[in-house]
C-alpha cells in the first residue's frame, strides 16, 4: 500500500471528487495559482480549471458565504480556510447560514458544503493562531465535525464529507499535514460517525481524535513495556455525529478511561463523552474518568511553556496510572 | 510518584497488626504485589503487599510492633524522590484510620473473647452505614451476591474497585466464599418468639444458652470406622470426622437449629457450613468445612485434616474460618467425658464432644459393657427451643447408632 502525507491524501480525495462530480468546486486563500498555503490543492487549478478553483481576496465572510450561496442552489463547494483561527471571520456564515438554513427553510434547501484547513496548534504561532475549534462547531446542531487523525482516515473521510448533503467542519492539522501513513490505491470512503480503534487493549480505554492521537499511541506502547497494561486507543475520527457505541463498547471491555483532547478544557469535547460514558457505563466504571486537555490558558509563545500547555504522552501515562489505581 | 505502605486490614476483624518480620529492606526494589512484611493479625500471619513500584524508601515500623490500621509503615518511592513530608507526616499524627479503629476495638473486644468465627464486619476503615464502592464493583457484588459490608476496599479512601472482589471471586467459583452467599431465608420474628428472645436476654445474659446432653451408644460406629480404616485408603478417618458428617447431615433434617440470630429476624440457612473448633497454640480458631451435608466422610476427613493444619500453621485465610452455620467442639482425644461449649454467635448452636469410654450399661436387665459417649449441645434459646433441640439430638443419636442412617 503507498505510503504518502496528510496533505497528499488530501490532494487525492479532492481530486477524486472533483472528477466525480462537476458540481463540486474548491474556494479560498491561495487555493489557485499558489496551490494552498500547505499545498493541499497542488495541480488542481491546473486540472480543473478558473471555473472550478478559485482564489479569493481575504475576506473569509464573505467567501464562506458565497459558498453558502452556492450550496443553497445546488452546487457541492468546498471552503478552505487558510486555518479556523481566520474562519473566526466566517463564523457567522457557519453557523447562522449553513448550520440553520435546512431547518429555516422546512427542509427544502440542504446546504452540501465542506468548510476545511487546519486547526488546533502547531508551533509558535502565538495564542490567536494556536486553537482548537472542534468543540465550538460540535455544538451546534445542523453541523457536521470531522477530525481525521491519518492520511488514511483523512482521504476516507473527506470524501465522505463532500457528498454529504449537510455543512461539515473539516479540520485538519497543520503539524499532521507531513505525516506519511497507508492509503489504499482504490476508492474507499469512511462513514461520518464511525470512531476507529487504532489499538486493542484490556486494560484501559484512552479516547483520542486528530493530533492526540500519536501521543495516545505512544502512550499505550509505554504502557505495554513499562507498566504491562494493555491500553486500548479508540480515534473518534468524528465528533459530530460521535460514535458513542464504539465508546461504549470498549470502557465496558475496559472498565477505565482516559480522555485526551487538544482543545481547552472547560465544555470540551471529552466532557461530552464523559457524559455519553457515566450515562450508558455507568455500572462498568471501576474509576472516575480522566480527561487531559489543553492548558485553560491563551497558547503561550514561548516554546517551553507551549509544550507545557500540551497533552503528552506523559501526561496520558500518568493520567492512566491513576484510573486503574496505580498511582 | 510515592506510595504510602500503610497496615492493612488483612481480615475482616483486624485491628491492628505486629509486624512479625519485614521481607523487603530499605533500598531494595519493589514492584506491587510483591510481599514486603509478614503480618500477624488476630487470627493469622498474613502478608502485606506492595502497591506500587519503586524501592523501598523508608521503614517506619520496627519488627514486633503493633500498629493499628491505616498506620504508616513504610515508603515506597523513586530513587531520589523527596518523601520527606511523607515520612514526617507518618510518624507525627497517627494516620486517620487509627481513630475508627481504635472506637470498635474498645466496644467489640473481639480478640480477647473465645469467640472463634467472629460475624462479618464492616472494614474498620469504612464510613458507617456508607460503603464506598465504584459502579462496576457494585454491579460484580451483585451479580455475585458478594456483600460489599465484608469486602475490603484497596482505592482512595477504602473504594471498593473491580481488584478487590476478584479475590471474592476466585473464591465463590470454589465452594461458598463466605457466609453471605449461601442460601437462606430470613423468617421475620412472631410476637412470641419475641418475647422469648426478651425475656431470656433480660434473665441470662447476652446469649441465654441452655445445655442438653445425650448419651450415645458408640459399638457400630466404632466398628464402622474399624472396617472403613482396615480397607487400608487414606485418609484414615477420624471419629471427629464420622460426628462432623453426622451432626451435618441431622442439621439438614433439622434446619431450625442451622441458624443465625440476626437481632430482629433469625436467618435460617439451606446449606451446612460446619465450623469446627481446633485448638492452636494462643488460642482457638474455628475452621468452617463449607457444605459438609453434601460431602463424602473421605471428602470431610481430608478437607478436617488439611484445615486443622492449616490452623495450627496459623495459614488460614479469613474466608475460611468466617461464615459458619453451626459449630462442633471435641475434646474427647483430650480424655475429656462431657462438657458445654460456648456458642459462637450469630449461630445458635454447638455441640460439644466428650470422649468414648467403657461403660457398664444395662441392657434387656443385664449389665453388658458399651462403647458410650456423651455429647452436649448449647442452643441459644432465642432460636432453639428445649424440644428443638432435643429431636436433632435424636437424629444425631439414631445416625451414629446406626451408622447406615447417614446415607438413608
Amino acid at each position: 500500500m503507498p505510503l504518502i502525507t496528510y496533505r497528499d491524501a488530501l490532494n487525492q480525495a479532492l481530486r477524486e471528487e472533483m472528477e466525480r462530480d462537476p458540481d463540486v468546486f474548491l474556494m479560498g486563500e491561495e487555493v489557485g495559482v499558489y496551490q494552498g498555503a500547505y499545498k493541499v490543492s497542488r495541480g488542481l487549478l491546473e486540472a480543473f480549471g478558473e471555473r472550478r478553483v478559485l482564489d479569493t481576496p481575504i475576506a473569509e465572510l464573505g467567501f464562506a458565504g458565497i459558498g453558502v450561496g452556492a450550496a443553497m442552489v445546488g452546487l457541492r463547494p468546498v471552503i478552505e480556510f487558510m486555518t479556523w483561527n481566520f474562519a473566526l471571520l466566517a463564523i457567522d456564515e457557519v453557523i447562522n447560514s449553513a448550520a440553520k438554513m435546512l431547518y429555516m427553510s422546512g427542509g427544502q434547501m440542504p446546504i452540501p458544503i465542506v468548510f476545511r484547513g487546519p486547526g488546533g496548534a502547531a508551533l509558535q504561532l502565538g495564542a490567536q493562531h494556536s486553537q482548537a475549534f472542534e468543540s465550538y462547531y460540535a455544538h451546534v446542531p445542523g453541523l457536521k465535525v470531522v477530525a481525521p487523525a491519518t492520511p488514511h482516515d483523512a482521504k476516507g473521510l473527506l470524501k465522505t464529507a463532500i457528498r454529504d448533503d449537510n455543512p461539515v467542519v473539516f479540520l485538519e492539522g497543520e503539524m499532521l499535514y507531513n505525516t506519511k501513513g497507508e492509503v489504499p490505491e482504490g476508492e474507499y470512503t469512511i462513514p461520518l460517525g464511525q470512531a476507529d480503534v487504532k489499538r486493542e487493549g484490556g486494560d484501559v480505554t484512552i479516547i483520542c481524535h486528530s493530533k492526540t492521537v500519536a501521543p495516545a499511541l505512544k502512550a499505550a506502547d509505554q504502557l505495554a513495556e513499562q507498566l504491562q497494561i494493555s491500553a486500548e486507543v479508540v480515534d473518534l475520527r468524528s465528533i459530530r455525529p460521535l460514535d458513542v457505541e464504539t465508546i461504549l463498547a470498549s470502557v465496558r471491555k475496559t472498565n477505565r478511561c482516559v480522555i485526551v483532547e487538544e482543545g481547552w478544557p472547560f465544555c470540551g469535547v471529552g466532557a461530552q463523552v464523559v457524559h455519553e460514558i457515566q450515562h450508558a457505563a455507568f455500572d462498568d466504571l471501576d474509576a472516575p474518568i480522566e480527561r487531559l486537555t489543553g492548558a485553560d490558558v491563551p497558547m503561550p509563545y514561548n516554546k517551553h511553556l507551549e509544550r507545557a500547555a500540551k497533552p503528552g504522552p506523559e501526561q496520558v501515562v500518568a493520567a492512566v496510572k491513576r484510573v486503574t489505581y496505580l498511582d | 510518584m510515592a506510595t504510602k505502605v500503610v497496615m492493612e486490614a488483612l481480615s475482616p476483624t483486624m485491628e491492628e497488626g505486629r509486624l512479625v518480620k519485614w521481607l523487603k529492606h530499605e533500598g531494595d526494589a519493589v514492584d506491587a504485589g510483591d510481599v514486603l512484611a509478614e503480618v500477624e493479625t488476630d487470627k493469622a500471619v498474613m502478608e502485606l503487599p506492595a502497591r506500587g513500584d519503586g524501592l523501598l524508601r523508608k521503614v517506619l515500623v520496627p519488627e514486633g510492633a503493633t500498629v493499628p490500621v491505616g498506620q504508616l509503615v513504610a515508603v515506597i518511592a523513586a530513587k531520589d524522590e523527596d518523601i520527606s513530608a511523607l515520612v514526617r507526616d507518618g510518624a507525627g499524627a497517627p494516620a486517620p484510620a487509627k481513630a475508627p479503629a481504635a472506637g470498635p476495638a474498645s466496644q467489640a473486644p473481639a480478640a480477647t473473647t473465645p469467640r472463634a468465627s467472629p460475624a462479618p464486619q464492616p472494614p474498620p476503615d469504612a464510613t458507617p452505614g456508607r460503603v464506598k464502592a465504584s459502579p462496576l464493583a457494585r454491579r460484580i457484588a451483585r451479580e455475585r451476591g458478594v456483600d460489599l459490608a465484608v469486602v475490603r476496599g484497596s482505592g482512595p479512601g477504602g473504594r471498593i474497585i473491580k481488584r478487590d472482589l476478584e479475590g471474592a471471586a476466585a473464591v465463590s467459583a470454589v465452594p461458598a466464599p463466605s457466609a453471605t452467599v449461601a442460601a437462606f431465608q430470613d423468617v421475620p420474628l412472631t410476637q412470641i418468639r419475641k418475647t422469648i428472645a426478651r425475656r431470656l436476654v433480660e434473665s441470662l445474659g447476652p446469649i441465654p444458652h441452655f445445655f442438653l446432653t445425650v448419651e450415645i451408644d458408640m459399638e457400630r460406629a466404632w466398628d464402622a470406622r474399624e472396617a472403613l480404616n482396615h480397607l487400608g485408603e487414606e485418609p484414615r478417618i477420624s471419629f471427629n470426622d464420622i460426628i462432623v458428617k453426622v451432626v451435618a447431615q441431622a442439621l439438614r433434617q433439622h434446619r431450625e437449629c442451622n441458624a443465625w440470630w440476626q437481632g430482629d429476624f433469625i436467618r435460617y440457612f439451606g446449606d451446612v457450613h460446619l465450623g469446627m473448633a481446633v485448638a492452636v497454640d494462643q488460642g482457638l480458631i474455628t475452621p468452617v468445612i463449607r457444605y459438609a451435608d453434601q460431602k463424602s466422610l473421605r471428602q470431610i476427613a481430608l478437607e478436617t485434616g488439611d484445615l486443622s493444619r492449616r490452623a495450627r500453621e496459623r495459614k488460614l485465610t479469613p474466608e475460611e474460618y468466617t461464615g459458619s452455620t453451626f459449630s462442633v467442639s471435641n475434646l474427647g482425644m483430650l480424655g475429656i467425658h462431657e462438657f458445654t461449649a460456648v456458642i459462637n454467635p450469630p449461630e445458635a448452636g454447638i455441640v460439644a464432644v466428650g470422649g468414648i469410654t467403657q461403660q457398664p450399661v444395662v441392657e434387656d436387665g443385664a449389665v453388658t459393657v458399651r462403647r458410650r459417649m456423651r455429647i452436649t449441645m448449647s442452643c441459644d434459646h432465642r432460636v432453639i427451643d428445649g424440644a428443638t433441640g432435643a429431636r436433632f439430638l435424636q437424629t444425631v443419636k439414631r445416625m451414629l447408632e446406626n451408622p447406615l442412617a447417614m446415607v438413608w
